[in-house]
């Protein structure tokens, strides 16, 4: 066979030169190679550069949603104006509104000048006000309804600033733009300065930003992320109560007692499918059987839980089912071999040795449904929601926000302060999620067995 | 009372009886001297299934069943001449809902008794304004035959609720007493109370089926009813869409359908190259270090909600390419366009297409590798030319999944893509998908008598369809390709 080996490409190479030097097809093959590898390592670039792109950017325009700036003011509340009868009635008290609270605020901050010794060209004492947020007279009026007997005597109130004001000090707002803006002037910018030397004005870290409802288009400086937090809480509890039985009984079933038939078939053909159909599709699911057809209200957690239970149930079930096929068939085999039932087997013994694998996947299944936007969308959680709901279970029938369609809902407002907050909600969202995910990655270390 | 006090005496119920069947099988043995033949729990666990399951069971089918039976019953009570000109029946039926449910609030604050409002009539009073002080507010006068027919959806509703009370008690106390009676000490309590879960663990199973059902009832049932409002061949091959609230829409879900597949062919030109290279390079090249930092990083870009993608396309992504790509290029001057949503989209797909190829080429098996290398092909050349040929179906099947994704996707394309429904292909320019007009037709007052509102659920089966097409073709192939090399 000598011919063959000399027509072959290897002995023509040979015959070219040494092997210790590299031909040019070699090197080209090489250079080939190189290019690969760069290619490679260009996408894991990409790939890593876009993740912190993505953080970086949220991080960048979120962290300034958690400060806040304040306007300290020492407030006389005149008898005179709030309380003209003097009985200090709480029923006439609640009729008064936030219009009558508004003045006493003008004339706070007219003292405050005036005893500070700043004054400002071209600045009247409306503008001068108006540097307080528009929610201040609400908060003054709440204070007044919660302890009548302040009435007449002068309170110092940490008031929030105006929205503008507030991202003057954050780099949002300057000088120059606020020349071309019709809601803030430069004199107020001025004032709000001169305010900050004489200490009556501060920012601080913002509690509120938690705690507080959603506020109005206008006033972005004290919209907050509280009802969204709790309709967001109470949907995970719904899920959690819902999800976790029906999608471990399903498991169990499936796994451990189901024949091989066709309606077995089609049920693991349907949960494939279930978890592959896009988000939306079960927000028109919700919509369709929950409100429309069983008449549940909107906005409720109820129905948001309803549905992200839906959405969840593939992912609690796959996992479960992993979980429990890694429990070796020998414990199963001592179980029925010193006498227990199947159903003993399995809930004694088979089920408490998968509880980490299972609690893992429903946390991570519980972070999916809370970061979960497009089928809230349809069923109402858009809508503008002030009050906090009630706690449960009557509270999950009242309207309520939620986390991911708070972040939505700001990003569709004119205000750019929104589009800061929307940020930070963002941030919260994703602490909430990593602390979720770190917890399922704690439980599988440290309860997570091999066989 | 309230179904969920009815849930909660049903609850107290099933303890009770739980407790008097356990004490009951005890005391029979005890003086019979007979052994029991399951431990006593069994016999306390058997009537309390019996008790809370049936009662369960008929609560939650009642609550489920009623409105459509008072709806068909209170429906043939409104005359044909009592539906204003230019409205249907369903539209006058949900107007009776709402005064029913503003004479329950009216009731409630104790301004009308029950026996007032039964000689209330519309011809003397004027509902309308009664109901408004109740903050009900009614776009149109009250009809006599509709204030009627609301008279007795309440009044249908609350003997519904009073015989599903007495009907769900009755099932809890009787079943209860039953399986209570015929405890004795050889009853076979474990089995009895055995087949009663394994009953429950398959019941839960069918929750899967009877999601699937209700996707495509209510989406079929829906898209018949638009169907019969609006012809199907326009809504099909019509080029305009431009939904009008006042009536004369045009609903042609081409430049919709258009708009979807652009921002996905964006979305998979990044994706699918970018995820196979990382799959690629993380599994062939990368060392210890690099496979221990990247990977993990790469998994939490798919963790982060799609709304997170979405403000960043909004804040970030979009005015990038507007200030430094579009204008300066006079392509266009809006910041939502294909391109940004497609851009953000891709990323999110980049880890989807990644652990999807990484799977894929680690089943390649080793020998192959192993007889590329030992022919003297170099790394890449064996990744081209013998793995990849390999892992092309498992790859397909990957684009393929990724691809129904994209299709589905809503958050980003919501806040990134825009929403004028547009031909064009200049991918600078904003244009609209499907599930942007899903979220815009269905956000908001909702009406069901309006086509406006009804194409969302063609919109959305369309949707279904091809989501589901998709991922029936993907699996097969993936489950083909899998085959191959077992």
């Amino acid at each position: 066979m000598t011919d063959v080996t000399a027509a072959s490409p290897a002995a023509a190479q040979l015959k070219g030169g040494s092997l210790y030097e590299r031909g040019e097809r070699t090197r080209r093959r090489h250079t080939a190679e190189r290019r690969f590898r760069a290619l490679g390592l260009a996408a894991v670039t990409f790939g890593i550069l876009a993740l912190f792109g993505l953080l970086g950017s949220i991080l960048y325009n979120g962290t300034s949603s958690f400060w806040q700036t304040y306007v300290t003011l020492d407030i006389y509340l005149d008898p005179a104006k709030l309380d003209k009868s003097g009985n200090r009635d709480p029923e006439e008290l609640q009729k008064l509104t936030t219009f009558s609270y508004a003045p006493l605020i003008s004339a706070a901050m007219a003292a405050k000048m005036e005893g500070a010794g700043i004054e400002i060209e071209g600045l009247n004492a409306k503008a001068a006000a108006e540097i307080v947020s528009k929610e201040a007279p609400a908060t003054l009026r709440n204070a007044v309804l919660a302890d009548p007997s302040m009435i007449g005597e002068t309170v110092t109130f940490e008031l929030l600033a105006n929205g503008r004001v507030d991202g003057y000090y954050k780099g949002r707002v300057t000088m120059a733009s606020a020349e071309l803006d019709r809601n803030v002037s430069p004199q107020q910018l001025m004032l709000a300065d001169a305010l900050k030397d004489a200490g009556a004005l501060s920012t601080r870290f913002n509690f509120a930003f938690f705690t507080a409802p959603d506020a109005s288009d206008t006033r972005p400086e004290a919209a907050g992320l509280g009802v969204a937090i709790l309709g967001s809480a109470y949907m995970m509890l719904i899920v959690l109560a819902l999800a976790l039985p029906i999608g471990v009984a399903a498991s169990i079933y499936l796994e451990e007692f189901a024949p091989q038939n066709w309606l077995t078939d089609i049920i693991e053909v349907n949960i494939s499918n279930l978890a592959a159909v896009p988000s939306i599709v079960f927000g028109i699911l919700g919509l369709a059987v929950f409100i429309n057809y069983v008449g549940l209200p909107q906005s409720a957690p109820i129905v948001g839980g309803l549905v992200l239970t839906l959405m969840t149930l593939p992912t609690i079930i796959i996992a479960t089912r992993a979980a429990l096929k890694a429990v070796p068939p020998s414990i199963r085999e001592a179980a029925l071999g010193v006498g227990a039932s199947k159903m003993q087997t399995i809930f004694h013994h088979v089920l408490p040795l998968a509880a980490p694998g299972i609690l893992t996947g429903t946390i991570i299944g519980l972070a999916q449904a809370l970061g979960e936007t497009a089928p809230l969308l349809l069923i109402g959680m858009v809508a503008f929601v002030r009050e906090f709901p009630d706690a449960p279970p009557g509270g999950l029938f009242d309207p309520a926000a939620a986390l991911p369609v708070q972040v939505y809902n700001w990003t569709q407002r004119g205000d750019p302060a929104f589009v800061e907050r929307a940020s930070g909600a963002i941030i919260v969202l994703l602490v909430f999620l990593i602390v979720m995910n770190g917890i399922a990655i704690l439980l599988r270390r440290r309860f997570e067995r091999r066989w | 009372m309230t179904p969920g006090i009815l849930a909660l005496i049903v609850l107290a119920l099933t303890i009770v009886g739980y407790i008097a069947g356990r004490q009951r099988a005890l005391a029979r043995s005890s003086a019979s001297g007979e052994r029991l033949h399951s431990l006593p729990n069994y016999y306390g666990q058997s009537v309390a299934l019996f008790i809370a399951i049936p009662a369960y069971f008929l609560l939650g089918a009642w609550l489920f069943l009623q409105p459509v039976f008072i709806e068909s019953q209170v429906s043939t009570q409104i005359p044909d001449s009592a539906i204003p000109e230019g409205s249907v029946r369903s539209l006058v039926m949900s107007d009776v809902r709402r005064i029913a449910d503003g004479l329950d609030i009216i009731v409630d604050r104790g301004s009308l008794t029950e026996t007032d409002l039964a000689g209330l009539s519309a011809e003397t009073t004027s509902i309308r304004d009664m109901l408004a002080n109740a903050g009900v507010a009614l776009g149109s006068d009250v009809s006599v035959p509709v204030f009627e027919a609301a008279k007795s959806y309440r009044a249908i509703g609350k003997t519904g609720a009073l015989a599903r009370n007495i009907l769900v008690l009755a099932a809890a106390i009787g079943f209860g007493l039953w399986a209570w009676s015929r405890i004795h000490p050889a009853m076979r309590a474990r089995n009895v109370s055995e087949t009663f879960i394994r009953a429950l663990l398959m019941g839960s199973s069918l929750v899967a089926i009877l999601t699937t059902f209700g996707i495509v009832g209510s989406l079929l049932f829906e898209t018949l009813n638009f169907f019969g409002m609006y012809p199907a061949s326009e809504f099909f091959f019509s080029t305009v869409w431009d939904p009008q609230f006042r009536g004369g829409s045009d609903l042609g879900i081409i430049p919709l359908l258009w708009g979807t597949f652009y921002v996905s062919l964006v979305a998979l030109i990044l994706a699918v190259p970018v995820g196979l290279m990382i799959a690629v390079y993380l599994s062939e090249y990368a060392g210890r270090s690099l496979r221990g930092f990247a990977k993990p990083a790469i998994e939490i870009l798919a963790g982060i909600p799609t709304i997170v993608y979405g403000l960043f396309a909004l804040i970030t992504v979009g005015p990038f390419l507007r200030d430094w790509i579009a204008q300066p290029l006079g392509l266009g001057s809006s910041s939502s366009s294909v391109m940004t949503a497609g851009l953000v989209m891709g990323i999110m797909l980049i880890p989807f297409v990644s652990s999807l190829s990484d799977d894929i080429i680690n089943a390649v098996p080793q020998s192959m590798r192993d007889g590329s290398y030992g022919l003297g092909a170099t790394q890449s050349e064996t990744i081209r030319r013998v793995i990849m040929p390999a892992a092309l179906p498992g790859i397909v099947g990957a684009v393929l999944l990724a691809a129904s994704r994209a299709i589905g996707e809503t958050m980003i394309v919501v806040m990134g893509a825009g929403a004028a429904a547009r031909l064009d292909l200049n991918p600078f320019e904003a244009m609209t998908t499907v599930t942007v007009k899903i979220v815009s037709q269905l956000t908001g007052d909702t009406e069901f008598a309006s086509p406006e509102t009804l194409v969302a659920f063609a919109l959305g089966l369309t949707l279904f369809a091809f989501t589901l097409g998709l991922n029936v073709l993907a699996l097969y192939i993936v489950r083909k390709y899998r085959e191959q090399y077992e």
